[in-house]
């Protein structure tokens, strides 16, 4: 019963952070889009009365016709509901509305590869591509990071543990899309074995064109393990050496429990909860740490095109990402919180 | 949990990834103070500023590579202090600008650029000569001034690509055993006579200026022979001086790293302490808060912020300890929840003691190692999220930060045209900064947090 009460909590809070999220996000480029969006409609309507000639050549003098275009493109904006500003209630309702539905209408200038402006299509376009390289990273650091961070744990002050240790902490100054110029430079100018720029150059309908992404995905793959996988066996250590010192481990040993059976089993178990939580935001938090990082390997997904749709002020891609990115965001943290729910009984029971 | 400071400065003392911390940390504020006092702040604001780097090569390496060279690369010279010399006879005063330089490497320059402004009336000849090491003397070029009635101020830049040059050297070419109509200006003056290669030695440019009054003058006169290699750090493709954007670039990212990491703990633990002592609704409230601001993706917020409000260097440090808080208001409002439980707590309540006081008194000073600690720690990744929103290209423009330099890298393709001199020292010093802060941080965090010690 308290799961259920603890779940249903953490559900709305959810839902609220994503409501004020999306009014943030809207309040901060709104009165951008109203001009844009206004701009749209005067362009479409004059586009619209000039591929008539006829229209035209009905007007006696110019000036009747300006006003009959200006008439036009008011009742255009009226139609719309664009007269209203757009704090509005209605305007930000219906806006958040068609977000909530997943419709995040037309991109103003950037398109999708096949050339579609759907917003929708664009984002669904790039972000198997983000998920493909950060989630394949991430479990690739979790492994190395959760093995390495075990075995430094169960032996402080070991040789390995000490490397580990100024290893995690060295890395973790470095700033990765740094690391990435550096990895070009190295592997691209230097020993020229992979290409600078992460974008595959031959058409998605090629068939040999998965081989190209993922021979594209190395140089960045390698660049995000090398930075991340320090911190991570760090943390594990951590956990580990605390979870070495608790009594019921000390038991283990005086039962004389095999030493690895100790660490992998007993010692790892109790570290999970803490670590299968980091698991789940890290998930999350490297899709929002893309931006740079894609924008240093070229790699196409939502990480540049959030990117080029903020230098192009490409607001509706802009809004639409975003969203996207926090949605994510935030169900990978309820996901991490039902996971140290369901991992630390003391949690569970609501105590 | 509780430390006296004696204790604490001990035991940092001991830990020796502390000390190494703090020795960085003083060289990198003596090399702020070095940079705000040696580097007046007009050059640092003239950053983005082409015209002020004009005679500056483009993409030079920096100037110590020469000394792990065989074939040493010409090194770019800005020569403004030639000896000066005036003689006047009745008719014709002759002004004379003399600069003396060793040319010493096995490459030719790039070019050679004579700036002068000068003052005068009539119209007076300009004359431009060298002697070379090995005797020869070539007329570079002669040229008359424009013709004025009154006295007047020329400004001029001479470049070595000057078509009379050309001609003029072209008309010497009896000196050289190989034909030089296809070379450029340099690689004639500097070139050995019997083979086309550099001559090595000391080059004397003699500029002449003959007129009738003897009232000339150049009060600005500079020679500039282009080099492939600049000064310590080199230069990048806009010509800028990459030390000066270095050693700029430190002060500027302490006082960012520093003022978000006090801020952000500060704040933080304030509203934790508070939520954690009050308890019950208004905990509850001020946590739910927490978790808003904790679920918000920090770096897309930041870009939105930063494109649509301002770019100021003032409203991202506030941008970035909006999203820095958090995390320590989480830990220490669990702190705070276990030191209230203790009896000393729950006496000062009953003596009446206010509870601004309890928590001023009480609470607070019990949490100053882990907040010392968790400034330390925040100081890296306030200064790496800066440097990251800069490298987008969303930094400050009159302030250029390391994030910046490397932008700039980024979008000239440094990466993949070798130009490691552009990329590695704005990174290392990032890298640098971040580590004194996280040695310091785990040094604290170990004292702090007995449990890693062993």
């Amino acid at each position: 019963m308290a799961l259920k009460k603890y779940v249903v909590t953490r559900l709305v809070t959810m839902f609220g952070v994503l409501m004020i999220t999306l009014l943030l996000t809207i309040s901060l480029v709104g009165s951008n889009m109203d001009t844009i969006l206004k701009q749209g409609v005067v362009f479409q309507v004059r586009g619209e009365i000039t591929a008539d000639p006829s229209i035209a050549n009905s007007f006696s003098s110019s000036e009747e016709f300006e006003e009959f275009v200006q008439n036009q493109i008011d009742q255009r904006i009226e139609t719309l509901g664009l007269d209203e500003p757009w704090y509005s209630p209605q305007r930000i309702g219906l806006t958040m509305y068609k977000i909530l539905l997943l419709d995040f209408g037309n991109a103003t200038f950037l398109t999708s590869d096949s050339g579609s402006t759907d917003v929708r299509e664009i984002i669904l376009e790039k972000l198997p591509r983000t998920i493909l390289l950060f989630t394949t990273a991430t479990i690739i650091i979790s492994v190395i990071g959760i093995f390495l961070g075990a075995f430094s744990g169960s032996k402080v002050g070991s040789v390995i543990d000490r490397i580990t240790s100024s290893f995690a902490i060295i890395s973790s100054s470095f700033p990765v899309w740094w690391i990435g110029m550096l990895m070009i430079f190295l592997f691209s100018f230097v020993y020229q074995i992979f290409p600078a720029r992460a974008t595959p150059s031959i058409p998605v309908s090629d068939p040999d064109y998965i081989l190209s992404l993922l021979y594209h995905m190395t140089l960045p793959l390698i660049t995000i393990v090398m930075i991340g996988f320090g911190a991570w066996a760090y943390l594990v250590r951590n956990f580990m050496v605390g979870i070495m010192q608790e009594d019921f481990i000390t038991s283990k040993k005086v039962m004389g429990i095999n030493r690895k059976k100790i660490i992998y089993k007993h010692a790892l178990k109790n570290a999970a909860p803490p670590i299968v939580t980091i698991l789940a935001l890290s998930l999350s938090g490297s899709l929002g740490g893309a931006i740079i990082t894609e924008a240093v390997f070229d790699w196409p997904g939502m990480g540049r095109l959030y990117f080029e749709a903020i230098t192009v002020m490409d607001l509706p891609i802009i809004i639409g990402a975003t969203y996207i990115l926090t949605v994510f965001f935030l169900i990978s943290i309820f996901i991490a919180d039902l996971l140290y729910g369901y991992f630390d009984p003391r949690v569970r029971t609501g105590q | 949990m509780s430390f006296s400071q004696q204790e604490i400065r001990n035991e940092f003392l001991k830990s020796k990834m502390g000390i190494a911390g703090i020795f960085i940390l003083s060289t990198l504020i003596i090399i702020s103070m070095v940079a705000i006092i040696a580097i007046p702040s007009e050059t640092f604001s003239e950053w983005n500023n082409p015209s002020n780097w004009i005679s500056y090569p483009k993409v030079a390496i920096p100037g110590w590579v020469n000394l792990f060279l065989i074939e040493k690369i010409p090194e770019h010279k800005i020569m403004n202090d030639p000896i000066k010399k005036m003689e006047s006879s009745e008719s014709v005063s002759t002004i004379s600008h003399q600069f003396v330089f060793n040319f010493d490497y096995d490459d030719f320059p790039n070019d050679f650029i004579y700036e002068f402004s000068a003052e005068y009336a009539g119209s007076p000849l300009l004359e431009i000569l060298v002697i070379r090491p090995d005797g020869v003397q070539l007329e570079i070029l002669s040229t008359s001034l424009p013709n004025s009635d009154l006295i007047t101020t020329h400004t001029e830049r001479i470049f070595s690509t000057d078509e009379l040059i050309k001609k003029k050297l072209f008309l010497q070419s009896e000196y050289f055993n190989f034909p030089v109509d296809n070379l450029s200006a340099e690689d004639i003056v500097f070139s050995k006579t019997d083979i086309h290669y550099p001559l090595k030695g000391n080059y004397v440019y003699m500029i002449n200026l003959y007129g009738v009054n003897s009232q000339n003058q150049i009060p600005e006169s500079k020679l500039i022979v282009g080099g492939k290699a600049f000064g310590i750090m080199g230069t990048d493709e806009l010509r800028r001086d990459l030390a000066i954007g270095l050693l700029w670039g430190t002060p500027l990212a302490l006082f960012i790293g520093i003022v978000v990491a006090i801020a952000s703990v500060v704040m933080g633990l304030l509203y934790g302490v508070y939520a954690g002592y009050k308890g019950k609704k208004t905990d509850e409230v001020m946590m739910r808060f927490n978790d808003v601001i904790y679920a918000l993706p920090a770096l897309p917020f930041l870009i939105i912020l930063s494109v649509t409000i301002s770019n100021s260097i003032f409203v991202m440090i506030g941008f970035l300890t909006i999203f820095g808080w958090v995390g320590v208001a989480k830990v220490s409002r669990s702190m705070a929840l276990q030191i209230k439980t203790r009896g000393y707590i729950d006496a000062a309540e009953m003596m009446g003691q206010r509870k601004s006081k309890i928590i001023i008194r009480h609470i607070l000073p019990q949490l100053l190692p882990y907040a010392f600690a968790s400034i330390a720690i925040s100081v890296p990744a306030a200064i790496t999220t800066e440097a990251g929103l800069s490298f987008l290209g969303l930094g400050d423009p009159s302030f250029p930060t390391w994030g910046q330099i490397l932008h700039d890298a980024n979008v000239y393709g440094a990466a993949s045209r070798g130009l490691w001199w552009w990329i590695l020292p704005p990174g290392i010093m990032i890298a640098i900064t971040g580590l004194a802060f996280v040695f310091i941080g785990n040094a604290l965090d170990v004292i702090v947090n007995p449990k890693l010690k062993r």
